[in-house]
């Protein structure tokens, strides 16, 4: 088992007023990754978070820090009840030996202060295997803002034992799914990765679909109906003040609405006379271009994380599947060859896979290939699996899942995360049934 | 032995009219709706076609019912139309939309070439958000594979 941790340098880190706090012991860096998420086998590490101590929500911080690594798939959090040592000094080594004997590889300690009505927590990992801190930091915020401290916390300690960076302090924008399905009610919801802190972004009087962050995570764009029979458009909406604005007012409808990377942009697809096609329109001046023309169903348009390049699908072949062309149109190719029809491109933002869904021989999958088509593995499937959207470190996917429907009444829909090898899969907390997860860049600091 | 057979036989008789009478639940019918209101038009004419899995072409039983349309639509000229495309769920959320669009176009255009002025039958697609009937089978989803003209 490859669970130790190695030694390092805390590293300055400005979070929210985060500074790094001294360790204990300054030895050398030893490099070498503890664990490995792209090895075909690994077990989980098992890490101890003790409470966090000086405030009751240091409790609670812990508790949050726990699920958020027990949930990535790649460590095993020991329960409290098994702890040995007992009233830890958060700025002492601990009791190595009592660690090992419950078959910790990691500690987690921390401590929270009241500072000028903002909080103050500091933690340090130790290294049991080498009796060692492995890194430590210290962060202040608002009171109120203690999950977020706890998910950045959570943030530090997976990179420092993935060597990838984390995806805890981030949101899910989904449709909430309600009522029966002939008269669904749908509508924009944002969660906190882990299912907390729901807030619905649209009243749900019309059917609101497709949400995606801008990169900044102040606005998001997503496709709704309009009152009276009118067509479906795109709409940009601020998260903070709700403030929304149609983006473009065409005569047929738009949907699949998608930000460029660097959020000066919107793709998405413009219908006219039964013919759908893919457009960009720049935000600063909402000049509109045409990327894509001809009779088919063009759909579904993603940009590469350079934003130089545009994943969508089109049945122009006959039936639906994946292309490629430059950002500003053109140089068009097909990159999906196997059997069944492709959906959903999704680019990852590391730039080297694209995620899609997959419908073949009666079923879904989601499957994620190269950006040149090669290398295509499936990680789910199911009944009707669809819709990926990539967590920032694109390590990690989210998608939705839809029971079969029965006697009249609608299958459940559930948000799913699964790790990129499909290793782990989890269903992923809603308050409602939900569906069409957008992941969100890890929230700005 | 011989009887079960004969019995196996009707059954499955019975069995192909139900669905046969399913399929057509939207042929005429004589009933005693006031001519020319919405239920008459529901009723009697059938304001609904049926397409194949990821088609958009109109079948020869959705001519006969867009033709019985558009004869009725001349008639009460007082109607204006919506045609609504819908789909089965067996297919993404935006490629669907996209489909259904496709759809109400292909009888917005055949209403069209029966001499419905344009301007009276707009579009609008609901891709797969609003299932009629819910299912999750064969069944389900032929009848979900739809355009409907909804009348204003």
């Amino acid at each position: 088992m490859n669970t130790r941790f190695d030694m390092m340098l805390p590293r300055r880190q400005t979070i929210l007023g985060g500074v790094a706090l001294a360790a204990g012991a300054a030895a050398p860096a030893h490099a070498q990754l503890t664990i490995d998420m792209t090895r075909p086998s690994f077990e989980p590490v098992p890490i101890a978070i003790v409470d966090f101590k000086g405030d009751k929500v240091g409790a609670d911080i812990a508790g949050v820090i726990r699920n958020d690594l027990q949930n990535s798939g790649l460590f095993r959090s020991i329960a409290p009840s098994a702890f040995i040592q007992q009233n830890m000094d958060p700025n002492a080594p601990p009791r190595f030996p009592d660690w090992r004997s419950v078959g910790a590889a990691g500690v987690v300690v921390g401590q929270v202060t009241q500072s000028g009505g903002n909080i103050k927590v500091d933690f340090r990992l130790w290294d049991v295997v080498v009796g060692q801190q492995a890194t430590g930091l210290s962060f202040t915020s608002q009171p109120d803002k203690w999950r977020r401290l706890a998910h950045i916390i959570a943030d530090a300690i997976y990179k420092r034992v993935t060597g990838e960076e984390g995806y805890f302090d981030t949101r899910i924008a989904y449709v909430a799914e309600t009522g029966p399905l002939g008269n669904r009610v749908k509508r924009i919801a944002i969660m906190d990765q882990d299912g907390f802190n729901t807030r619905y972004i649209t009243d749900g009087k019309t059917i609101a679909l497709t949400p995606r962050f801008s990169p900044t995570l102040q606005e998001i764009v997503y496709m709704a109906y309009g009152e009276s029979n009118a067509p479906p458009r795109v709409y940009l909406q601020n998260v903070e003040s709700s403030r929304r604005e149609l983006l473009g007012n065409f005569p047929g409808m738009s949907f699949a609405p998608r930000f460029s990377p660097d959020g000066t942009k919107v793709v998405m697809s413009i219908s006219a006379d039964g013919n759908t096609d893919i457009y960009e329109m720049d935000l600063r001046g909402r000049a509109l271009r045409r990327l894509t023309s001809g009779p088919a169903i063009d759909t579904s348009p993603s940009f590469s994380s350079d934003g130089t390049q545009i994943v969508f699908n089109s049945d122009r072949g006959g039936t639906q599947q994946l292309y490629v062309m430059s950002a500003s149109g053109g140089g068009e190719r097909r990159i999906s060859f196997g059997e069944g029809r492709y959906a959903t491109p999704v680019w990852s933002p590391r730039g080297d896979f694209i995620a899609f869904t997959k419908i073949s021989a009666g079923s879904f999958g989601i499957g994620v290939m190269r950006a040149d088509g090669s290398g295509e593995r499936m990680l789910a499937s199911g009944f009707l699996v669809e819709g990926p959207t990539w967590a920032p470190n694109g390590r990690v996917l989210a998608f939705f899942r839809q029971q079969p429907n029965s006697g009249g009444r609608a299958g459940s829909v559930t948000l799913h995360q699964i790790d990129i090898t499909g290793r782990f899969e989890r269903q992923m907390a809603t308050q409602t049934d939900a569906s069409d997860p957008a992941w969100s860049p890890l929230i700005p600091q | 032995m011989r009887m079960i057979k004969a019995l196996a036989a009707i059954a499955a008789m019975i069995f192909i009219a139900a669905c046969s009478d399913d399929q057509q639940a939207a042929a005429p019918a004589t009933t005693s709706v006031t001519p020319g209101s919405v239920a008459d038009f529901r009723q009697n004419v059938g304001d609904r076609v049926f397409f194949d899995t990821d088609q958009s072409t109109i079948r020869e039983d959705g001519r006969q019912t867009l033709n019985r349309q558009a004869e009725w639509l001349k008639k009460y000229g007082n109607y204006q139309i919506t045609v609504e495309g819908h789909c089965d769920e067996r297919g993404t959320r935006e490629y669907n939309l996209a489909l259904g669009e496709r759809r109400a176009n292909a009888a917005r255009q055949y209403l069209v070439a029966q001499g419905i002025p344009a301007a009276r039958v707009k579009t609008i697609s609901f891709g797969k958000e609003r299932p009629d009937p819910v299912g999750s089978d064969e069944a389900a989803w032929a009848r979900n594979r739809r355009a409907v003209s909804a009348l204003q």
